[in-house]
């Protein structure tokens, strides 16, 4: 067999496929020599039982998770629907289906966003990059890092300056990246004077060659804000160990309001209020992000005024996962002890708190240019009616916030759509489904191509 | 997991499957589950079944396949003078041998398993069932309908033209039969889909079959990818050829009516029945 004949083993006629053609089901083609799965439409269904058979109608364990998308009775996605642009055509399906009784319209399209971009968010407490810094893909900007959030360091990628307003390369780098995250695919970015990150939505962010598993619960310092009443009976100190803040009980905010005894404890480190210290130690993999094995390294020697024998102090990192318990001698040294259970419970409830860390991506994009006429021959009716609540947009079956104020623009997480949804044209531009669900009379009522409305059934021909 | 999918779709009809066989399945009477149970547990093997005898089902061949399925396609192309491989009456033949499970397995008013437009269907006593013809296979729209009842000698119809999934050495749209059975329609469409043409004509793109799928069964011979402007005359002329086809075979007992779509215009064999056929035209 030459080259460009494939043998595709989706299925035991084991077709030869040649470049550019279809195998025997029309549902896997080659495409430049690589094996890919063409559907029309992706039908999903809203029963666990067919979200079962989704899973295996696709047959492989990577492309779909299993997730019911859509809350719906059978959703017509846009995938794969197809579209002209500029969008001067009635849109490639227009379904309609017996919804409770009323007649349902569902306009299907894929939508050409030159004005589009993703949302990034980062869980990790690492420094990526000083805010508005250049984020690279293969060398060229592709987006900036933009405002950070808690626990989170967050990225905007793609939009329309990179993707036409800049070079050639630019442009053509930025639609793969967006492209790419938006189908769920890895993608590594550099920060100008940061890090090197490996994105992957729904997946640990992998940052300087190192993956990221769990967000801490909270600073030292927020730690003891959530913790401290549920130590107040069990313990007389404790010290949450944090690179970025440490916090200790008796000292702290929360402490005081509970009334929690001084104990003449000292930690080495930069005191910032009461009860928070900066600069513990120097950043690391011992605990809390520091480079601490021993604990007992921060602190000072107990006041002798304040402190007594026998005081009971737990000492735990933001994320649970170290810890340790001392109580004082006569002679005011900690000597380690084994943890009662009470104070088990609350660590274990702090590494319970924690949750994974991961990257996620949001897509947003502007549907408010010439994709309407696609839907009605009157566009600016389109988005009063969603604006009025009676026409709702959906992104390959997956909910959308639409944002406030004038167009459509919304944002949707791409990993709520079935996998590869989204395309591209060399503009560039990427290429996304968009769906608008509404009353058939509502549909005529905005000008809709009632004439082009066809029975959903004629879609399982 | 098993590779066969199966789901309810709207209107209690079953949808099966595997590869690239897509069944829709509807059916009428109390035992209707065991029918649908039993149309899920044959089809779970056919595919595999199918593909163990491929080699053979692509030649033209005295020798007889061992599959039940198999052998309904090898029955329904054998004794034509046409060029024809049992995989032209695959899909009819798929669609007949689930039939036939689920007709065994309940008692059934009615059933239809619908191969992709080639349809076998099961007719109690007095039970009917209308059937709507499409212009184009790939942009479906009726043009006609046909109603048939259990006094028919009719279960099954099929569909082809060069628009369609497989090949046609053709140019008809739209070929639909009539037939006592699923498989022997769906050769015959074949044929007769074949058979309207214009040879030579120079607005009609052919290429080799084997050119845009190496391992088709048709091989080297040019099929049609392409129809551009033909005259009224022209149109007429290949509807002639096809017609002439399709009269030798209703002679030979093999089909009950025929239509034929080309360019908009229509034709119909069985005059008996063309008024039926051409209601909604």
């Amino acid at each position: 067999m030459s080259a460009d004949k494939i043998r595709c083993d989706a299925c035991p006629v084991l077709c030869y496929i040649r470049d550019g053609a279809l195998g025997a089901c029309d549902r896997y083609g080659n495409r430049n020599g690589e094996l890919i799965r063409i559907d029309p439409h992706i039908l999903l269904e809203r029963t666990i039982e067919s979200g079962r058979e989704v899973v295996s109608f696709l047959h492989r364990d990577k492309e779909w998770d299993g997730r019911i998308v859509e809350p719906g009775n059978t959703v017509i996605t846009a995938i794969g629907a197809g579209t002209t642009y500029p969008d001067y055509k009635p849109a490639p399906f227009i379904v309609s289906s017996e919804v409770a009784g009323v007649d349902m319209v569902t306009v299907v399209t894929e939508g050409i966003f030159s004005y589009c971009g993703v949302k990034v968010k980062i869980d990790t407490d690492r420094h990526l990059g000083p805010e508005t810094a250049a984020v690279r893909a293969n060398g060229e900007q592709v987006g900036h890092i933009t405002t950070a959030e808690y626990g989170s360091q967050m990225l905007s990628l793609g939009g329309v300056r990179h993707l036409t307003g800049g070079s050639k390369k630019e442009g053509r780098v930025t639609c793969e990246t967006l492209l790419a995250l938006c189908n769920g695919q890895a993608v590594e970015v550099s920060v100008d004077g940061g890090a090197q990150v490996l994105i992957e939505a729904g997946k640990p962010p992998v940052i300087d060659g190192k993956p990221e598993e769990r967000m801490r619960v909270g600073c030292g310092s927020a730690t003891i804000g959530m913790f401290a009443k549920q130590w107040r009976d069990h313990v007389d100190e404790v010290v949450v160990v944090d690179d970025h803040i440490t916090g200790v009980l008796s000292e702290h905010q929360a402490g005081k309001f509970l009334c929690v005894r001084d104990t003449g404890i000292g930690i080495r480190g930069h005191r910032s209020t009461p009860g928070r210290y900066f600069k513990v130690a120097q950043p690391g993999s011992g605990w809390g992000g520091t480079d601490l094995m021993d604990p007992l390294a921060i602190l000072k020697p107990f006041d002798a005024k304040e402190a007594w024998a026998g005081l009971r102090l737990l000492m735990v990192s933001t994320t649970g996962e170290h810890h340790a318990y001392f109580e004082l001698d006569g002679t005011l040294i900690p000597r380690a002890m084994e943890l009662p259970e009470t104070l088990r419970q609350s660590v274990e409830r702090i590494s319970e708190n924690c949750e994974p860390a991961l990257s996620t991506v949001l897509f947003m994009g502007g549907a408010g240019g010439s994709l309407r006429a696609g839907v009605t021959e009157n566009p600016v009716r389109l988005t009063k009616s969603v604006r009025d609540a009676l026409t709702r947009v959906t992104c390959g079956g997956a909910p959308v916030y639409v944002w406030p104020g004038g167009g459509i623009t919304f944002m949707v997480d791409v990993t709520a759509l079935p996998a590869n949804a989204f395309g591209y044209v060399p503009t560039p531009a990427l290429v996304a489904p968009i769906e608008f669900t509404l009353r058939r009379d509502d549909y005529a009522a905005l000008g809709g191509h009632m004439d082009h409305v066809r029975p959903l059934r004629d879609l399982f021909r | 997991m098993s590779r066969m999918q199966s789901r309810m779709i709207e209107g209690g009809r079953l949808h099966l499957n595997d590869g690239p066989i897509d069944l829709i399945i509807g059916a009428g009477g109390p035992e209707r589950a065991l029918a649908y149970g039993a149309a899920r547990a044959r089809f779970a093997t056919v595919l595999d079944e199918l593909c163990a005898e491929l080699p053979l089902l692509r030649q033209r061949t005295n020798r007889r396949p061992e599959g039940p399925t198999a052998r309904r396609m090898w029955a329904a192309t054998l004794g034509h003078d046409d060029f024809i491989t049992p995989m032209a009456a695959v899909a009819g033949s798929v669609a007949e041998e689930i039939l036939a499970a689920m007709t065994s397995a309940a008692k059934l008013d009615r059933a239809y398993v619908n191969n992709g437009g080639d349809i076998a269907f099961h007719l109690g006593e007095g039970a009917e069932y209308r059937i709507g013809l499409v212009d184009r296979p790939d942009n479906p729209s009726l043009f006609a309908d046909a109603v048939l009842t259990s006094s028919d000698a009719v279960r099954g119809v099929a569909t082809s033209g060069w628009r369609g999934r497989s090949f046609s050495l053709g140019i008809a749209d739209a070929v639909t039969v009539l037939a006592r059975s699923a498989s022997i329609a769906d050769a015959a469409a074949t044929i007769i889909a074949n058979a309207v043409d214009l040879p030579g004509h120079p607005n009609i793109t052919r290429l080799p079959a084997s050119g845009l799928q190496p391992d088709s069964d048709l091989g080297e011979r040019l099929v049609t990818r392409g129809v551009g402007f033909l005259t009224q005359r022209e149109i007429a002329e290949a509807l002639n050829r096809g017609v002439t086809r399709a009269g030798e075979l209703k002679e030979r007992g093999l089909i009950a009516a025929c239509a034929l779509h080309l360019a908009g215009q229509t034709r119909t064999i069985d005059r008996a029945r063309a008024q039926r056929f051409l209601v909604n035209a």
